[in-house]
């Protein structure tokens, strides 16, 4: 396997205070590793470096490398907006765009200069799983959609790109059972095309979906390794007494 | 008796409450009456569509009526595209420090400043330094100054109610910080900031203090509209036959007639926004 997304020696400072502290961190392509650690660990805050969102607060101070395969996203000479085409996001909130269900998918194709006809809204409406329940619907507002919905829809949006990766954000985090196992069954399928880094609160899901799981605390990775390894032979005592619900 | 007394404080709480009420109400109605009553009678397309003749004692007020629109147009047109970018330059763009709220803070300041300083500053910049005489223009741009702050303080609150996540959602599919706003944030505000600009336009139509010295005139004979020159306008035509005018009695039932006319406007406008605002709620949902 090789590697798809990494960080070397990245430290990251909202302010006076450290939240990422010397993170080295590998994901494989075509594999979905969770990002696992209690509240305020930093996962969220490495993955959202990777597609440089911290590029919105004037107070984040970020050290070290991070890297597309070898290209360097931090690089003065690749704009950001390219970078983001390549790593899509999927955020906590399912965040549709006030706008009709199409054009919530249109949009990013059209500022991207790709075709956005209906055959790539289908396209994109069918790989999240979505199509179905949409396809006569397709003019009405996003935010009619159920949250599930709503979060499939979003996902079609980040996949319509055709990026390199998919970070999310814990998407299941504001769903019901059922809607959450339904993401759960359309992130592994997604995984034959794209590679995925999720961070969840959720020991289970990261169970069910995750190849590699990533344990953080305090802004440090403290154990990585193929999920069923590290949930059931813990190298850590930490790492084992997180995932045993001792604390977290 | 502990119950006893306690019903009482509550139904004098109660009582009290409902009396202020009442008298808010009654007050509101009194006028309205007062207005409508002694102004109906004159409504008719006649009145709207004719010049005031003979001394202003018969006639319509087409002349004053035509002043005020086109004010009101002039004023939207400074204050609306300043207004609303520079929201967007302090809501979406500014860092927080203490120059921004430095500016912030002057410009909620503003919109306490009485209207006759902006009168008085409108003479001193626009008729004097910059020329423009006592014109529709000078007079335009004035109550466009008076507007900018309610202008950018709507449009901040608007633009502010949209969550980040929204922000974010369209970064996160490649958009510029600018396709953000102009495709994502404009679009889901514009019903909030378009209220606050018709409001604004409603408050700014009725303003008499200043005109006063920019250009608003007395009476205008034959054509009038026309930028460069003097103008009538509702309110000022209002207060000059009520208190100007050398047979005050006689043209008493034109004045209420101005009166309905201009208050009708301003309903309009205010429903207009409350229009937009159910919208934009329906929508929401």
């Amino acid at each position: 396997m090789s590697i798809k997304l990494s960080a070397k020696n990245l430290h990251i400072n909202f302010g006076t205070k450290k939240v990422l502290n010397n993170v080295n961190v590998a994901f494989e392509e075509h594999q979905i590793t969770a990002l696992i650690g209690p509240s305020g660990c930093g996962k969220s805050t490495l993955l959202r470096s990777f597609n440089r969102m911290h590029d919105l607060s004037s107070d984040a101070k970020i050290e070290g490398s991070l890297f597309l395969d070898s290209l360097d996203l931090y690089a003065r000479t690749v704009p950001v907006t390219e970078i983001r085409k390549r790593i899509g996001m999927v955020f906590q909130k399912a965040n549709p765009f006030p706008k009709s269900i199409y054009d919530n998918i249109a949009y990013g194709l059209k500022i991207n200069n790709l075709p956005h006809g209906k055959k790539e809204i289908e396209k994109a409406l069918r790989e999240a799983f979505l199509w179905d329940e949409v396809k006569n619907d397709l003019k009405m507002p996003a935010t009619r959609l159920s949250g599930g919905q709503q979060q499939r829809l979003c996902i079609a949006r980040a996949v319509a790109l055709r990026p390199e990766v998919i970070l999310m954000d814990e998407p299941c985090s504001a769903l019901d059972p059922i809607s959450t196992l339904k993401i759960e069954e359309l992130i592994v399928h997604l995984k034959e095309k794209y590679t995925i880094v999720i961070v969840t609160h959720n020991m289970q899901q990261a169970q069910r979906i995750a190849d590699r799981t990533v344990f953080m605390y305090l802004g440090e990775v403290k154990e990585e390794g193929i999920t069923t390894q590290l949930f059931n032979h813990p190298a850590e005592e930490m790492t084992a007494n997180y995932i045993r619900g001792q604390f977290g | 008796m502990r119950r006893k007394s306690h019903l009482l404080t509550s139904v004098v709480e109660w009582g009290t409450l409902l009396l202020s009420t009442l008298l808010v109400c009654f007050f509101l109605l009194v006028v309205i009456w007062e207005i409508a009553s002694k102004g109906a009678p004159l409504l008719s397309w006649d009145f709207l569509f004719s010049t005031p003749s003979e001394g202003m004692t018969k006639g319509g007020i087409l002349t004053p009526i035509i002043g005020t629109i086109i004010l009101t147009f002039i004023t939207a047109l400074f204050a609306i595209p300043f207004g609303v970018a520079c929201a967007i330059y302090l809501q979406e763009y500014a860092e927080d420090n203490w120059l921004t709220r430095t500016i912030r803070a002057s410009i909620r300041n503003l919109s306490g400043v009485p209207s006759i300083i902006y009168g008085l500053f409108g003479l001193a910049l626009f008729v004097q330094a910059l020329a423009l005489g006592t014109s529709m223009i000078a007079a335009g741009l004035t109550l466009g100054l008076l507007s900018l702050p309610y202008v950018i303080t709507t449009t901040e609150e608007a633009l502010m109610r949209i969550p980040n996540s929204m922000r974010e959602a369209a970064l996160a599919v490649g958009a510029t910080k600018f396709e953000t706003i102009k495709d994502v944030i404009l679009p889901a505000a514009m019903s909030g900031i378009l209220t606050g600009v018709v409001l604004t336009l409603s408050r700014a139509s009725g303003e008499t203090a200043p005109i006063l010295f920019t250009g608003a005139a007395f009476y205008i004979n034959g054509a009038s509209g026309y930028l460069d020159q003097e103008f009538m306008a509702l309110p000022y035509h209002l207060y000059m036959l009520s208190t100007q005018h050398q047979s005050i009695e006689e043209v008493r039932p034109i004045a209420y007639g101005t009166a309905l006319v201009l208050i009708i406007v301003v309903f309009f406008l205010n429903l207009t926004a409350f229009y937009i605002r159910y919208k934009y709620r329906k929508n929401e949902h």
